[in-house]
This record gives structure tokens, sequence and C-alpha cells, in this order.
């Protein structure tokens, strides 16, 4: 028996191969498995390494030393853990508003105007630009007394504010700079979306009296439902794995006032705080755990579609 | 059309709704108009404290050229070019295979395989740091742009896979089925038949990924260090350390490291917007 990798198609060949036999349930896989090896060992298998190496206490390069789960019993009671933990739901919390502000936009600029379309693709551009811009862009319009923010409360005779230097205020104003680009992304998709809207929807909604709120809550929302599905996940993704903005604006100060769960792995296993592997595994695994409810909430969903679609 | 045009609204609204337009937009993207007239102000405008008033003079060329010719901000832009663009042809060659796989055969693992590319694309990065580090050092491509590389491609990979999938999946399938009648072999259904489809979503991808590596920041970080292999956004916090407190330098860095994306999404925005709201209509 000859297996042939890929036979020649343009000649008949007198005896049918195994591959020319088991053609359409052998091909999926060959084309499968490039992506399928890659994926493997730089995604699923490490996944599965950092929680073994959250078992040991490991600077990275020296012997490994198992310690069962102290590592995560030294969790429990470690209090930047907490602080990164509470503001890891503000960030949860507060960047969901980019989805109604992204919405409200859209409703904004749905019009056709001339020059409408620069419109649209100016009010998205932040979401192009690098996490690093934006926080360095940020970083300077927060700045005490030379920044345009303490500037524009002078003139309405309100002291200078420094924002990120207040460990009460720090995280918000972090959280505000990563809703300038999430909220031109949920902008788009609702943009998106509203031109998908059934228009005969709506007049038959305007016949009936519907108008303003009533028909945006009861006929127009209804029909966004994809786009804000899509808007949910990558904002609940986008607040979880928010890192380059705090790395830059604060790097986690003051105090440690702004960590992240994100933040306060890498600063445990890879900055000057020392190399502690395991530790910072731990933390990983219960960020990743938290990520799993949404991942699950959301494979979930799609798994529905796909039993009602084809 | 929601909200009602406003053509049908009083002139008077009309007008408002015209005046209220560049309003907002100078609002929206005022921080980044502060950073761009910082970058043509002179240094001595912030020794004298004239932040927010009228440049001093007018220097944006002689800003820029420190950028260019006086640091290494174009060794950092090369590297992220050498970065981005094989990440881009890797992620979306992968994708495109695994896509075609997925969406046109049946076999009873399909959607297993399919849900393993989507959990993996949502992971948070940090539960793979230390073992991506540490299999980047065992391989000795630790701060070489080759261990970036692979690493993007792999990840990237899952969110292409998804994408490409379902754009397969929208195909017409009669087509596929035709030519498997006429004989045609599946390498060359996906060759010759699928491909040239794919042409929008090939596009759509390709600018995608170029702008999600470009802007990535905390795997250069973890995986490089220096000027040798670190891309841009990495590189500016160097170069602002490089300048500190000269914000005319670090505003035109900014904007040079920024630049390319930017006009990536202006210059390809059909696809980019494309790509980014696949899904957002049913």
């Amino acid at each position: 028996m000859t297996v042939t990798a890929l036979p020649d198609t343009e000649a008949t060949p007198p005896k049918r191969g195994w591959y020319k036999r088991n053609e359409i349930a052998v091909t999926p896989w060959l084309f499968l498995a490039p992506a399928i090896l890659f994926f493997a060992v730089y995604v699923i298998i490490p996944i599965f390494q950092s929680f073994s190496i959250s078992l040991y206490d490991w600077d990275g390069l020296g012997e490994a030393r198992f310690v069962g789960m102290a590592n995560y019993q030294e969790l429990v009671t470690d209090r930047a853990f907490e602080v990164s933990l509470w503001n890891n739901l503000k960030w949860l919390v507060f960047y969901l508003l980019a989805i109604p502000a992204g919405l409200f936009i859209a409703l904004f600029l749905n019009q056709t105007v001339t020059g409408i379309r620069i419109y649209k693709s100016l009010f998205f551009s932040p979401f192009v630009l690098s996490q690093v811009v934006v926080g360095l862009v940020f970083a300077w319009f927060y700045l005490p007394n030379e920044g345009l923010l303490s500037n524009m409360l002078g003139w309405f005779g309100l002291g200078p504010v420094n924002v990120l230097g207040d460990p009460t205020w720090a995280t918000y104003g972090i959280i505000a700079a990563g809703l300038w680009p999430q909220t031109a992304y949920c902008m788009i998709l609702y943009l998106t979306g509203l031109n998908a809207v059934d228009p005969e929807q709506v007049e038959a909604a305007r016949l009936d009296g519907a108008k303003g709120w009533k028909m945006l809550w009861y006929v127009i929302i209804p029909q966004l439902k994809p786009a804000t599905f899509i808007a949910f996940v990558v904002t609940i993704i986008g607040a979880l794995r928010s890192f380059d903005l705090i790395s830059i604006m604060t790097n986690g100060g003051p105090f440690g006032q702004t960590r992240v769960l994100s933040f306060y792995m890498f600063e445990k296993a890879l900055s000057e705080y020392g190399f502690r592997m395991g530790y910072g595994a731990a933390i990983a695994v219960v960020l990743f755990l938290i990520m799993l409810v949404f991942i699950a909430y959301f494979l979930f969903s799609m798994y529905r579609e796909e039993r009602g679609g084809r | 059309m929601f909200p009602r045009p406003i053509q049908q609204a009083s002139p008077a609204a009309q007008t408002t709704y015209k005046t209220l337009l560049p309003l907002a937009l100078i609002m929206w993207l005022l921080p980044l108009i502060a950073v761009a007239v910082f970058s043509v102000k002179p240094a001595s405008d912030f020794t004298q404290g004239n932040y927010w008033g009228m440049p001093g003079s007018f220097d944006l060329i002689d800003n820029y050229s420190q950028v260019f010719f006086n640091s290494d901000m174009p060794r950092y832009m090369l590297n992220s070019v050498l970065i981005t663009v094989p990440t881009v042809i890797g992620a979306v060659a992968l994708s495109a295979m695994a896509g075609f796989a997925l969406g046109i055969y049946k076999f009873r693992s399909n959607l297993w395989v399919f849900f393993m590319f989507v959990a993996g694309n949502f992971v948070p990065f940090q539960i793979l740091m230390v073992p991506v580090r540490d299999l980047t050092l065992d391989m000795g491509l630790y701060n070489t742009k080759t261990g970036l590389v692979l690493f993007h491609i792999a990840f990237q990979t899952g969110f292409c896979t998804l994408f490409m999938r379902n754009f397969i999946r929208a195909l017409p399938f009669p087509l596929i089925e035709a030519a498997r009648v006429e004989g045609v072999a599946e390498w060359r259904i996906f060759w010759f038949v699928v491909l040239p489809l794919m042409k929008p979503a090939l596009a759509a991808l390709a600018v995608l990924i170029f702008t999600f590596i470009w802007n990535d920041y905390f795997w250069a970080i973890v995986l490089t260090q220096g000027p040798d292999a670190q891309p841009v956004t990495a590189g500016i916090t160097s170069f602002n350390a490089q300048y500190r407190a000269a914000y005319h330098l670090m505003s035109a860095g900014s904007i040079v490291a920024a630049l390319p994306p930017v006009l990536m999404f202006f210059l390809m925005q059909k696809h980019f917007i494309a790509g980014l709201t696949l899904g957002a209509v049913k």
C-alpha cells in the first residue's frame, strides 16, 4: 500500500491509493495540523503548565521546589492580591460603560450628512492607537500642573487635580483612558448594527406612535442584539486583559493601588520585585478561572447558535 | 432608519446638528490633538511653562528629525515591521487552512476543535506567560524577533480561525459539492475554489492582525529586551526615558509609533471595519 501525500489528480491512477480512498476523512486533519500544532505548543499546553508551576516555588532558573497549595494559601492573606482583585472588579463594572457610550455616539452619528464618513472614521480612530500611546497621551492629559485636564478645570476656578497620584482616583483615571478606545470599538459595532435594522419595522412602529426612548428600547435595541453580544464579549475580555495602560500610566502605583491581577502577576514573576514564577502562576490561575466563567458563557451562547444553524 | 434622518427635522435642528458634529469630534480627540500640538512646539516653550499657549515657533521638522535621526526609533520601527509582517502572513495562512477544514468538512470532533481555538483566543496572557517565556528561552529564541513571531502566529491563529471558519461557512456549499462531483482533489478545491472566494476575509484579517501585533506591548516586554529585537511599543518607553520631560520629542515619538496602524486603518478602512464587525449583524 502506497501512501501518496499529494497525488497528481490529472492522471487517473489505475489503483486508488489509501489517501484517495480516505481523502474526505484525512484532508481536514492535514489542513488542521499546522494550526493545531502551533496552538497546542504555545497556548493549550502552557495553560496546563501554568497550573502545575503554580504548585512550585521557582525563581525561573534554579531547581523548582514542590510546595503544594502554599502559593494559594499565601494569596489569601496577601493585601496586594486583594487590592488587585477589587480593581479587576472596578475594571469589569466601569469598562462596560463603553457599551452604552458607544451606542450613544453611534446614534449621534447615524445620519447621512455630507462628510459623515470622515466623522465616523475619526471617531473610531482611537481604537487603532496602541494602548501604550493611549496611556502616554492620557498620562500627559492628567499631569497635575501642566496637563490639559487641570488647565481646563482652572478655567472654571477648580484647583489642579493629580488624578494618577491619588490612590482613590488613579484606577478610575486609567479606566477612563481605557474607555476611550473601547467606546470607539463599541460605536463601530453599533453603527454596523444600526445599518442592518429593518426599516420596515421602524416605519411600522412609527405609524403606531412609537418614538424616542420607547422606539429605541422596544424596537431598535432588540434588533441590535448581535452587536451588543459582541460588544459585551470584547469589553469583558478587554477589562480582564488590562495591563498596558496600568504599566504605562502608573506602573501599579501610587502605593500599588492601581494594580490588577494581570499586572500584579507580571510584577511578581518578572520584575524587580523578584522572580517568583510559582506565585505569579498562582495569580494567573486565579485570573484564568475568573475568565473561564465568561469563556464558558460565550462558548455556550455560540453552541446554541450552532445548534440552530446548519 | 433610526434615529429619524436629520433632513426631516427643522432647519434650526439641522444647523445645530451640523455645528455639534465638529465640536463633538474636537472634544473626542482632544487628548490626541494636545499631543499633536505638543509635537510641533519648540523645547523653549516647555522650559518657559508655555504648555497650552500658542506654540512659540513651528518646529515640526526639527522635532521629528530628532526622532528619526537622533534616537533608536528607526530601529524599533524596523523591528516592528519585521515582527508584524511575518506574523500576519503566518497567522493568515495557518488559519485559512484550519478555517477551511472546520468550515467545509463534517467530522465528529469538528465543533470541539473549533471551540478549542475560540476558547484559547480568550485566555488571559498571564496564564501563558511563564511557560511561553520558558519555552522561548529553551529554544534560544529569547530576545529575538523570531521568538515573538512564533508566539504571535500561534496565538492569533485562534482568532483568525474563528473568523475564517465563519466566513467559509457562509460560502455557497453547492460550489464545493459540484467541484467534488467533477473529481477535483480536495486540496485543489481549497486552492482554486475556496481561496479566491476568501479574498475579502484574507484582506480583513491581514489589516486587523497587523494592527493587533503592531500595538502589542505585553509580549514585547516579556520576550524581548533592548533595541535589537524590541518593537516600537516597548521601545517608546526607553525613548521617553532618554528624553525625560522633553514633551515635544516624546509627543513626536508617540505619533511616529502610532502612525503605521492609523495609516493602515485609513487606507484599508472597508476591510478593517468588515473584519471587526463580522458577526455584529445576523
